[in-house]
């Protein structure tokens, strides 16, 4: 415990203590979390909007679709990306009625009719194409860049949807102008455009790679009744069929103020910063917070694989359940993850690598792919030229065997430590990651503060928790391994006709 | 969401080099969304656009501090940078020479030498141990070989800085390159080398680089089983005793030192190291590429990844400045013309993208690239190329103009809003000869750029008739077939086999 001394936080008292004199969090009325944090070493800020919901949300028989609206959410608001907006609304709910008129057409199982279908799809074009007149693409990003924004962007995962940008800090009251248009009066604008752009995003993550594939199998396999099992991007018969109507719906349920934890991190002080977001966040209706899931991935009784053959280079992962990020355990897992995975000390690499030379890498990761439902721990290798993906189920087996029955070192365990309180310190001196730490942390555990106490869980983390915890999880019926085994082609790749 | 990139050749390359699956699975859990936006021109602006009210207070005063620079009687260069948010100190050691630079016969030796060059260790310390004491301490001594250097770089908390930095010099100086190591690096190459037609993103940009440089151009010349196998330790060490010496080196540290204290340990360190030859990089030629239609056929994909690729420019071209904004109105954002019209527009494509770009010491690459499912091969590639000529065509709007320098000069303050980025750029233009000043220069030379400028460089730079398109798709989906652009090559990229029949145990 000397070294914890050592490192616990020597130069400008980067602690708890000093964050909490610079980090003010305010919970308007209608629910939404604001968090500011003054880090005033370029006269710049990053801000983090974090919405409590992702593609774990999806409704049924409409995967893809927490992705698809995040998409939408770069299309503008009732003020912005239209000429006029009274007429668009007009025009938009008439491509809705278009389009519900083809879709129910195109879904007939007995009797439809081509020519009819064919005119309705017409109706919905030109329906589209009235919309259209009142667009101003892209206008909503183009002024945020325009504004000097950088790193405009967003993601959908399992657990929650994000946004973020970074921005010089005199445009902070701007920024906070465009935020609140778009979570509270989005327009679902130019949408069945944009569905194909999505079809190409899942044609270019999944369809067309032998990873994303391999993946999307493993997770349908590994999960049974969690929406874990689902593909983020969706489904393509379902992200192909989705309509606009699905994603204000979507909104409407999920985008509520109470479901979002925004941060702003930078060149800002809290005392002039809140009131310019309260001006613009403070107005957003509140409405209910959505109820929790129901359901809860059942055990697993018996062990699962997926066995691809294709002209692809050998791949091998394997996945064991473990509970949410709220487990006692949690920090048990991380320190799993570190001795296996972390650096060329970690025992995957040494074993699997260094010392058999049959992977080019092997590593083990927690909360796969999410951990706010139960996710997996999962361990994958990358065979050598030669080998195969069972000499690497094999390798794995051996590692996680040793991790049940023997204690790890205490020089594995100390350097676990040792790293999380560095790695945490180094996230520090940077306002994007800060600001995703604190809106992260806020979300998960209703107060940012939890960030510095996850050392006091690390730290607590023992010899006998990692054999526990293993015992625990790695049984042959709490496995679900993938692998792609290569098969020769047909014809030879390389530009055969 | 994906924002539309600006890549040059070191992205690219690292992109095929790319085989991690956090990578891989981070693409799959993660999907995201960006949009660049094409600039906007209502007919008739009707909104109020309320954003235009809300006050925009002058940008508070800043004044980064630039490093301290140092340069030894030996010739090495010293770059300091204070930096005390954080309790670390972390450093670099770049130094002349790089994959650029070595023989054709054995390409792939740079890349063996960063890699077993750390993974070996010193005469006094093997690798694996120095793996044990660094992680022990969460600190780290990385080596890697690049296209233009090669590097020694650390970091620690700043209480082990002295041990940490005794044991980079070390490395730097005495290193004991050995065998097995060797042996673990150029497994892992042949890992890459095997895997790389699995991907065919990777396979677009890498043929789409071999036809813009040439197959051969020592930029685009791939490492195969047999130039791997040709590397020896010989090789290695007579590249470290061709390249170490001090005046080939830029040293930079940053983080939380006292700068006195830490300039007499750096003294120490270096000042005693004997002058050797400067390293002079042999001169490349670079030959435009021919206007042709290049395909690979790939049967497991349903998306085409479309390349159109040409010869870029240098970063000292007077005309920089003017090819930079026409990078931003043609791919520079959300609102540029090819985001705007391949995805927004047309729904083509999600990944769409493009850039003129400029290299500092020799010629980039001018690529414009989508991918989009296998029946818009032909469209999506038209709609890419009729904005290529639009850029002759139609010189940028007044809009388009603003939006452009706007996008440029606001986010300005993002070239050296930490300490470090403003360190890497003192570095960079060190290492390339160009003067310290080149940031201000570029915010002067964008402010004055006119739309004549853009459409004189568009006109001088871009020549339909010197590119070339590189499709990688599935050729039983794609209709109408790519003969439509013209005589379709097939390219080969079939990977020779290993020398001894297979790669080495």
């Amino acid at each position: 415990m000397a070294l914890a001394m050592t490192l616990s936080f020597a130069a400008r008292a980067q602690d708890l203590a000093s964050f909490e004199k610079r980090t003010t969090v305010k919970v308007l009325p209608n629910g939404l979390t604001l968090i500011v944090c003054e880090r005033p070493e370029a006269p710049v800020f990053s801000f983090y909007t974090l919405v409590d919901a992702g593609s774990a949300d999806d409704p049924q028989g409409a995967s893809g679709l927490a992705h698809m609206f995040e998409h939408m959410a770069f299309k503008g608001s009732t003020e912005i990306g239209t000429t006029n907006y009274p007429a668009e609304k007009i025009a938009l709910a008439k491509v809705e009625v278009a389009y519900a008129a083809y879709d129910a057409e195109y879904r007939k199982r007995v009797g439809q009719d081509k020519t009819k279908l064919e005119q309705l799809h017409k109706v919905f074009e030109d329906a589209q194409a009235a919309a259209q007149k009142y667009v101003i693409p892209n206008q909503f990003s183009e002024i945020a860049e325009q504004n000097g924004a950088v790193g405009v962007n967003a993601s959908t995962g399992e657990d929650s949807t994000q946004y973020f940008w970074s921005m010089p800090s005199n445009r902070l009251e701007l920024w906070a102008y465009l935020e609140s248009q778009r979570i509270s009066q989005p327009v679902e604008r130019e949408f069945y455009k944009e569905r194909n752009v999505v079809q190409e995003e899942r044609r270019m993550r999944v369809d067309s790679s032998p990873v994303g594939r391999m993946v999307e199998q493993f997770l349908a396999t590994a999960y049974v009744a969690h929406p874990y099992r689902r593909p983020n991007v969706g489904w393509e018969s379902e992200i192909s069929q989705v309509t606009a109507t699905e994603a204000s719906a979507f909104h409407a349920k999920y985008y509520v103020p109470g479901n979002i934890v925004i941060a702003v991190v930078g060149d800002v002080k809290s005392a002039e910063t809140m009131p310019i977001l309260e001006r613009y966040f403070a107005k957003i209706p509140s409405g209910p917070r959505p109820e929790p899931m129901t359901t809860v991935e059942p055990p697993q009784v018996a062990e699962k694989s997926v066995i691809i053959r294709e002209a692809t280079q050998p791949f091998y992962i394997e996945g064991y359940h473990r509970p949410d990020y709220r487990d006692p355990d949690d920090s048990v897992y991380d320190a799993i993850t570190d001795i296996f995975s972390n650096g060329r000390t970690a025992r995957l690499y040494r074993s699997l690598v260094r010392d058999q030379i049959i992977a080019a890498e092997a590593q083990g990761f927690s909360g796969f792919p999410g951990d706010k439902y139960p996710g997996l721990f999962a361990v994958y290798a990358v065979p050598l030229p030669g080998h195969t993906p069972d000499e690497m189920r094999t390798a794995i087996h051996k590692e996680i065997d040793r991790l049940k029955n023997e204690d790890v070192s205490d020089a594995e365990l100390e350097r676990f430590k040792t790293r999380a309180r560095a790695d945490l310190l180094r996230g520090l001196g940077d306002n994007e990651g800060l600001a995703h730490q604190l809106a992260e942390y806020q979300t998960r555990f209703g107060d940012w503060r939890q960030l510095f106490r996850e050392l006091d869980k690390i730290n607590a983390v023992n010899k006998a928790d990692i054999r526990r915890v293993a015992n625990k999880i790695f049984t042959d019926s709490n496995r679900t391994s993938a692998r792609i085994e290569f098969v020769a082609p047909q014809h030879p790749t390389g530009g055969a006709k | 969401m994906k924002g539309p990139s600006t890549l040059n050749t070191v992205n690219l390359k690292s992109r095929l080099a790319a085989l991690t699956l956090p990578f891989l699975l981070t693409a799959i859990v993660a999907s995201a969304q960006t949009t660049p936006a094409a600039p906007a021109t209502p007919a008739k602006t009707q909104a109020v656009e309320p954003w235009k009210k809300i006050p925009i207070p002058p940008l508070h005063a800043f004044k980064p501090v630039q490093p301290r620079r140092i340069e030894l009687a030996n010739g090495l260069v010293i770059f300091l940078q204070e930096d005390h948010e954080l309790p670390f100190i972390s450093g670099s050691i770049l130094i002349r020479g790089g994959s650029r630079d070595q023989p054709a016969d054995k390409v792939g030796l740079v890349s063996l030498y960063g890699e077993a060059w750390r993974t070996s260790g010193t005469a006094t310390i093997d690798g694996d141990r120095l793996d044990d004491q660094m992680e022990a301490k969460a600190a780290s001594i990385e080596t890697e070989g690049g296209t233009a250097s090669t590097s020694v770089r650390w970091s620690s908390l700043k209480n082990d800085f002295d041990t940490v930095f005794a044991a980079t010099t070390d490395l730097l100086l005495h290193p004991a390159f050995k065998a097995d190591k060797l042996d673990l690096a150029k497994h892992e190459m042949e890992a890459g080398i095997a895997r790389r037609n699995d991907d065919a993103s990777s396979i677009a940009t890498r043929v789409a680089i071999q036809l813009a440089y040439g197959k051969d151009n020592p930029y685009a010349r791939e490492a195969e089983y047999a130039t791997v196998d040709a590397v020896t330790l010989k090789d290695l060490q007579a590249w470290h005793d061709r390249t170490v010496v001090p005046n080939n080196i830029i040293v930079a540290v940053s983080g939380d030192f006292d700068g006195p204290t830490m300039e007499k340990k750096l003294r120490a360190a270096f000042e005693p190291l004997p002058r050797g030859e400067a390293f002079q990089s042999e001169k490349i030629t670079f030959t435009d590429p021919k206007q042709s239609v290049n395909f690979v056929d790939k049967s497991d994909v349903d998306q085409s990844n479309v390349f159109i690729v040409g010869l870029g420019t240098e970063r000292s071209n007077p005309d920089y400045y003017a090819l930079s904004v026409m990078n931003e109105v043609f791919s520079g954002g959300f609102g540029s013309r090819v985001v705007q019209d391949v995805r927004t527009k047309l729904g083509l494509a999600y990944s769409v993208g493009g850039s003129f770009s400029a290299s500092y010491d020799h010629p980039g690459i001018f690529y414009v690239q989508a991918a989009t499912k296998s029946v818009s091969t032909v469209p999506a590639t038209q709609a890419l190329l009729a904005e290529i000529n639009r850029l002759k065509t139609n010189p940028p709007t007044p809009t388009e103009l603003r939006s452009a320098k706007d996008q440029v000069l606001n986010s300005f303050i993002f070239h050296y809003d930490s300490p470090d980025k403003t360190l890497q750029e003192q570095v960079t233009l060190a290492f390339y000869g160009y003067p310290a000043d080149t940031l201000e220069k570029y915010h002067d030379g964008i402010e004055k750029v006119t739309s004549d400028d853009v459409a004189r460089v568009a006109n001088k730079y871009i020549d339909v008739s010197k590119l070339a398109i590189v499709v990688v798709g599935n050729q039983s989906e794609i209709t109408p077939k790519l003969d439509t652009l013209g005589k379709v090559t097939d390219v080969d990229i079939a990977i020779p086999p290993p020398p001894h029949g297979k790669p080495a145990e």
